[in-house]
C-alpha cells in the first residue's frame, strides 16, 4: 500500500496538487503533510524522513543501516555526515554519522554504519531493534570534511575504529569515479576482526592499482602495522605523504596523534579532519563555567550562573517569556548544544537539538541555544 | 462560591486559604512535586503512543466528514457528516490542539507535536492563545483583575467583584451568545475589546491583535464557508450549513467544558492583594480551590481533552492530560489530608451552577443581600444615579 501510495505521492502532477496554495488553504492550519502521510509515512515537506530498506550487522559491536530517504534529500558529498533522528521511548534523539556509501551511489541510498557505544542510547538501540521499514529522520549533509575539486593528485585516508565511515565514503566515491591520482589508505583496528569493511577493502585493493591499503592492529600481529599511531607508521604507509592531502577521522588519541606530527613539520593546512565528540555530559557546579551562544543573534557571553532567559536579557536580547516558572512555554527555544540544569528539579539534558524551557533552565558548560 | 454576595474583603477564598498554615501548604506542594516528579520520569512510549492514536483518529474522523458532506443532499450523509466533523473538530481543539499547545507533548522532541510549531482548528491565532490562556489564565488563575477568563471574558459578569450595571440583566444573553460564538469570542479575547469601548486602549494598540486575528481567522473561514462549499459544486449550501453546524456544536461544548472547570458557584476567585508574594506551593493551593472537575464516561475525558480534570490540568499544565486520571487519585488523597476542598461533581451539575450563578449575578447584588424591592430599586434609577455621578465628577 505505502509503496503504491508513494508512487502516486511523488508522480508530478500530485506533487504540484499537494504543493498547491488551494491544498494548503483546504488542510490549513495542519498542512497537507499531515493527511498524505496517512498513506505515505515518507511524505513530508519540512522535513527528510527515510526508511530503512536494510540492516546489517558487519561487526560485533557496529550496526549499517541502509536508508532510502524521501524527495527532499539532495545529496552529500563523500566524508560529509548527516544527524539522524530516531524515537526510543517516545523521545525522538539525534545523533551524527558519516555516510559510509559513495556519493553516486545509484539508488540515491544511503548507508549509515554505527559504532554501537555500550553506555550511549542511541546505538545500543538501533544494534538491538533496527529492522527494514523503520521511519527516521535526518538532516541534509553538512560539514566540511570532504574531498576538494579538483581533486589532490595524491590522497591520504587515515581512520581509525568507526572513524571508517566517512573515509570509506571517500574511498568507494574515488574508486567509482575512476579517479587517476593515487590512493593510500592507513586504517586502525584491534584486530582483523574488528575491521568493518574488511572484505569490500580487500576487494578495493584488489581491483585498483592506485589504491594501497595499509592495516594497523593495535591488538594483534597480521597486520601491516602493529601498535598505535607514530610518525614511522606514517612514513611505512606512504612517504610523500607530505605530498599529498590527507583526511582523518578516528578516536581522539589517533587525531591528536597525527595532528601532532603535520604541525611538527608545518603540514597543517594539508590535513583535514573529522571529529566526532562524544555529547558532553558535565556534572553543574556551583560556580558557572563556559560560554553561552546564542546562535541566531551571534552573541556569546560568559556563563553567569543563571537561567538562560535571563542570561538572554542580560545580554540586551528579548526572548518571548510568560510565567517565568516553567508553567506557559513562552519561552521555549532550541538548545543546539550543551548541557542544561533544570534549575527547579536539578535534572540534566545533555541532547543536542531538543527545546528547552529557558525560564527554569541554566547552562552547565558551554551551551548553544537558537535566540 | 458559597459566600458569593459577602464584601470583596471577606470571599470565601481568603477565609478557606487562612486554614491551613504556611508550613501545611509549604508540605503539601512538596507531595505534589513529588508525584510530578514521579509522572515526568515516566513518561515516553506510551504517551508518544497516545496522541499519535488520538491524531491518527481525528484526521480519520476529519476526511470522513468532509467526504460525507460532500454527499450532503443526501440527509443521513449530512448528519453523519456533520456528527463526524464535530468530533473532529472537538478532539483537535480539545484532546490534540489545547494539550500539545500546553507543552504535554513537548517531550518527544517530535516537531509535529510540539507546542511552538502546533496550530489548531479554531480561529483563535496559536500565538494569541499561548498568550491569553496559556500564560494569563493558568499564571494567574482566578485572580480578579488578572484572570480576563475570570470576569467572563469581558462580556460576562461572573464575579460580584465586577460592579452591577444594567446591561448585565443581559447577562445570560452574553453567555449564549459566548457559548454560540465561542471559537470567535475566543478568538478576539487578547484585544480585550471591550476596553477599547471604554476608550482604556487605543486603535493603535488592537493593531497587533487584529492583525493575527485577522490572519487566522481569515484562513478558517476561507475554508469553511466558501472553499469546501465551492469544491462540493451544486452541494454547496449543504457543506456550508455542515460546516457551520460542525463549529456550532464544537462551540457549545467546548465553551460548557471550559464553564465548567471555573465558573461552577463552589469555585474561589482571589484577589490581587492575598496572591502577591504568593510561593510556589501557595500557586499549587491556588489552582486547587480555583478549578472544578467533573465525572463522565471515558469518551466524556476524551472529548473534554481531559479538562474533566481541571484541578490536575490546573496543577500539572504540561503533563500529558489522559495522565490526569491516574493523578487525580493521588491528588484527592492529598486533599483528604489536608482537608482542601477538591471540586468535583457531574458535568450537568457544575453547567447548572454556572448557568444559575449567571443568571444570580445578572441581578444587582441588593437584590439578594438587601431585598427583592431594594433590588428592583437599584435597576430603575440607575440612569438617574449614573447621571448624578456624572454631574458629581464634572463638578
Amino acid at each position: 500500500m505505502s509503496l503504491i501510495a508513494q508512487r502516486l505521492t511523488s508522480s508530478s502532477v500530485a506533487r504540484r496538487v499537494l504543493n498547491s496554495s488551494l491544498a494548503a488553504a483546504i488542510t490549513t492550519p495542519h498542512g497537507v503533510d499531515r493527511y498524505v502521510e496517512m498513506i505515505d509515512p515518507l511524505w513530508s515537506s519540512t522535513e527528510i524522513r527515510a526508511e530503512v530498506t536494510d540492516v546489517e550487522r558487519k561487526t560485533a559491536d557496529s550496526v549499517t543501516l541502509t536508508l532510502r530517504p524521501n524527495n527532499l534529500w539532495t545529496g552529500f558529498k563523500a566524508g560529509q555526515f548527516v544527524k539522524l533522528s530516531v524515537e526510543i521511548d517516545g523521545i525522538r534523539r539525534t545523533r551524527c554519522y558519516s555516510p559510509a556509501n559513495s556519493q553516486f551511489r545509484r539508488d540515491g541510498h544511503l548507508e549509515l554504519t554505527i559504532k554501537v557505544d555500550p553506555d550511549g542510547l542511541v546505538s545500543p538501540w538501533l544494534l538491538a531493534h533496527a529492522k527494514p521499514g523503520l521511519i527516521v529522520q535526518i538532516s541534509q549533509a553538512q560539514g566540511e570534511f570532504h574531498i576538494p575539486l579538483p581533486h589532490p593528485r595524491s590522497i591520504l585516508l587515515i581512520s581509525g575504529g568507526s572513524g571508517i565511515t566517512p573515509v570509506m565514503s571517500m574511498l568507494r566515491t574515488l574508486t567509482e569515479r575512476a579517479y587517476i591520482g593515487k590512493v593510500t589508505f592507513l586504517h586502525y583496528a584491534f584486530t582483523e576482526d574488528d575491521v568493518i569493511y574488511r572484505e569490500e577493502i580487500a576487494e578495493i585493493e584488489a581491483k585498483y592499482e592506485g589504491v594501497r591499503i595499509v592495516r594497523a592492529y593495535t591488538n594483534a600481529d597480521n597486520g601491516d602495522l602493529r601498535g598505535f599511531f607514530s610518525r614511522e607508521h606514517l612514513v611505512a604507509a606512504d612517504k610523500h605523504y607530505a605530498e599529498a592531502e590527507t583526511f582523518l577521522c578516528g578516536p581522539m588519541p589517533l587525531m591528536d596523534g597525527v595532528r601532532a606530527v603535520f604541525e611538527a613539520e608545518g603540514i597543517s593546512d594539508r590535513l583535514h579532519l573529522e571529529q566526532f565528540a562524544a555529547p558532553t555530559r558535565t556534572v553543574p557546579t556551583d560556580d558557572a563555567t563556559g560560554t553561552l551562544s546564542f546562535g541566531a543573534s551571534q552573541i556569546e557571553v560568559e556563563n553567569s550562573g543563571q537561567t538562560i532567559l535571563e542570561q538572554a536579557e542580560a545580554a540586551g536580547l528579548t526572548p518571548d517569556y510568560g510565567c517565568r516558572i516553567g508553567i506557559c512555554n513562552t519561552c521555549v527555544f532550541k538548545k543546539d548544544a550543551g548541557t542544561t540544569r533544570n534549575v527547579l528539579t536539578g535534572e540534566i539534558n545533555s541532547d543536542e537539538d531538543v527545546n528547552i524551557k529557558t525560564c527554569i533552565s541554566a547552562p552547565c558548560g558551554d551551551v548553544s541555544i537558537a535566540l | 462560591m458559597s459566600t458569593t454576595l459577602e464584601s470583596p474583603a471577606t470571599t470565601a477564598s481568603s477565609t478557606t486559604a487562612k486554614k491551613l498554615s504556611p508550613a501545611q501548604i509549604e508540605a503539601f506542594g512538596k507531595e505534589l512535586d513529588d508525584l510530578r516528579a514521579r509522572i515526568v520520569a515516566d513518561l515516553g512510549e506510551k504517551d508518544a503512543a497516545y496522541i499519535r492514536d488520538i491524531v491518527s483518529k481525528q484526521k480519520k474522523l476529519e476526511v470522513a466528514g468532509r467526504g460525507l458532506l460532500w454527499a450532503g443532499w443526501f440527509p443521513p450523509a449530512w448528519i453523519a457528516g456533520v456528527t463526524a466533523l464535530s468530533l473532529s473538530k472537538i478532539i483537535d481543539n480539545m484532546e490534540i490542539g489545547h494539550n500539545i499547545m500546553h507543552g504535554q507533548y513537548d517531550f518527544m522532541n517530535d516537531p509535529q507535536y510540539t507546542s511552538k510549531n502546533f496550530d489548531w482548528d479554531n480561529t483563535i491565532h496559536a500565538d494569541s492563545w499561548l498568550y491569553t490562556h496559556n500564560y494569563v489564565h493558568h499564571t494567574f488563575t482566578n485572580i480578579i483583575g488578572k484572570d480576563h477568563d475570570a470576569t467572563g471574558y469581558g462580556v460576562m459578569r461572573l464575579a460580584e467583584e465586577q460592579p452591577w450595571h444594567p446591561i448585565w440583566l443581559l447577562n445570560p444573553v452574553f453567555c449564549g451568545l459566548l457559548q454560540t460564538f465561542f471559537q470567535w469570542g475566543t478568538a478576539i479575547q487578547e484585544l480585550e475589546s471591550e476596553k477599547f469601548f471604554k476608550r482604556e486602549k487605543t486603535w493603535a494598540e488592537m493593531k497587533p491583535g487584529l492583525r493575527r486575528f485577522r490572519d487566522k481567522a481569515g484562513k478558517q473561514a476561507l475554508k469553511d464557508y466558501v472553499l469546501f462549499p465551492l469544491l462540493s459544486g451544486p452541494g454547496a449550501p449543504f457543506t456550508f450549513a455542515g460546516n457551520a453546524a460542525a463549529n456550532l456544536v464544537r462551540n457549545l461544548w467546548a465553551s460548557s467544558v471550559i464553564w465548567c472547570g471555573h465558573f461552577p458557584e463552589e469555585v474561589e476567585t482571589f484577589s490581587i492583594e492575598e496572591t502577591e508574594d504568593e510561593s510556589h506551593a501557595e500557586w499549587y493551593y491556588r489552582q486547587i480551590l480555583g478549578s472544578a472537575n467533573f465525572t463522565g464516561s471515558h469518551w466524556v475525558d476524551v472529548l473534554s481533552g481531559n479538562l474533566s480534570y481541571q484541578i490536575e490540568h490546573h496543577l500539572f499544565p504540561d503533563i500529558p492530560a489522559y495522565r490526569y486520571k491516574e493523578i487525580a487519585v493521588e491528588v484527592r488523597a492529598l486533599c483528604e489530608k489536608y482537608d482542601i476542598a477538591y471540586h468535583e461533581d457531574s458535568m450537568a451539575k457544575q453547567l447548572a451552577s454556572v448557568w444559575k450563578k449567571v443568571f444570580k449575578l445578572s441581578l444587582p447584588d441588593s437584590f439578594y443581600t438587601t431585598s427583592k424591592k431594594a433590588g428592583l430599586a437599584e435597576i430603575i434609577t440607575f440612569p438617574v444615579r449614573s447621571m448624578k455621578l456624572k454631574q458629581q465628577a464634572a463638578a
